[in-house]
């Protein structure tokens, strides 16, 4: 399973969403490959992702996609992210 | 490689900020003034903001502002300004903001795991109004996982 978390510049908010959301799926006992990407590179990456983790604000910048999206409102919190994490797959 | 640095002088508490541009910029000038950055870090981390909205706002009270790397980025550092009182950036969960932590880095992949080093700091829910409410660089320093700058080696 591929898991796509995007930022706008792919520096920085990506990589702490990318480390918690894997300590979230190591939590579900889910095995999964997490990409972080950035707006300009999100829709390739997304082609193939079953779930895409970003930001409220970035939303809109995603476009169609047959991905499950995910919007995270606190980057460090494990809980959130296991919950919808949790929701969207299990 | 080494983490990225915070040294005191890119530590500024209280600061008055009227609007989220200030803040920003504040914490750009803080990166500025350690040697990290050159003045034009400092607007693009700005613009980045203006240009994908306050996504950069990744927790309650906390902006993580950034660029990508670039010429005007010296060596990779972070800075923390504190404000006097929160502004807003426009988030519909996180707002208002008290705490700015400027990033830059030389190279995206290379610091990825140093960026990721910030998750541990900030996955405890205290430390955000900890460093909100402290009152000296050091106390900064050490709520986000750092050594006393008079022990380490330079």
């Amino acid at each position: 399973m591929k898991i796509v978390v995007m930022c706008g510049v792919g520096i920085g908010t990506s990589a702490i969403l990318k480390v918690n959301a894997e300590r979230a799926l190591e939590r579900l006992d889910i095995d999964a490959e997490v990409t972080a990407t950035d707006v300009a590179g999100v829709r390739a990456a997304g082609l193939d992702a079953q779930v895409i983790l970003t930001s409220s604000e970035l939303v809109h910048t995603i476009g169609q996609t047959n991905a499950d999206v995910i919007v995270i409102d606190n980057y460090f919190d494990v809980d959130e992210l296991q919950a919808k994490l949790e929701a969207a797959l299990g | 490689m080494t983490p990225l640095p915070l040294p005191l002088d890119a530590i500024e508490i209280g600061f008055h900020a009227d609007t989220w541009r200030a803040a920003v910029a504040a914490a750009g000038d803080a990166l500025e003034r350690s040697g990290a950055t050159e003045a034009g870090y400092t607007d693009r981390m700005i613009s980045v903001i203006d240009e994908f909205g306050a996504y950069v706002v990744i927790a309650p009270g906390l902006a993580l502002a950034h660029a990508r790397p670039g010429v005007d980025v010296i060596t990779g550092g972070l800075s923390v300004v504190t404000l006097a009182e929160a502004v807003a950036f426009g988030h519909p969960h996180n707002d208002p903001v008290g705490v700015i932590v400027g990033l830059a880095v030389t190279n995206g992949d290379d610091h990825l795991h140093f960026v990721a080093e910030l998750a541990n700091v900030f996955n405890d829910p205290e430390v955000i109004p900890a460093i909100a409410a402290a009152t000296d660089a050091e106390a900064i320093r050490s709520l986000m996982g750092m050594a006393d700058p008079a022990k380490e080696p330079e």
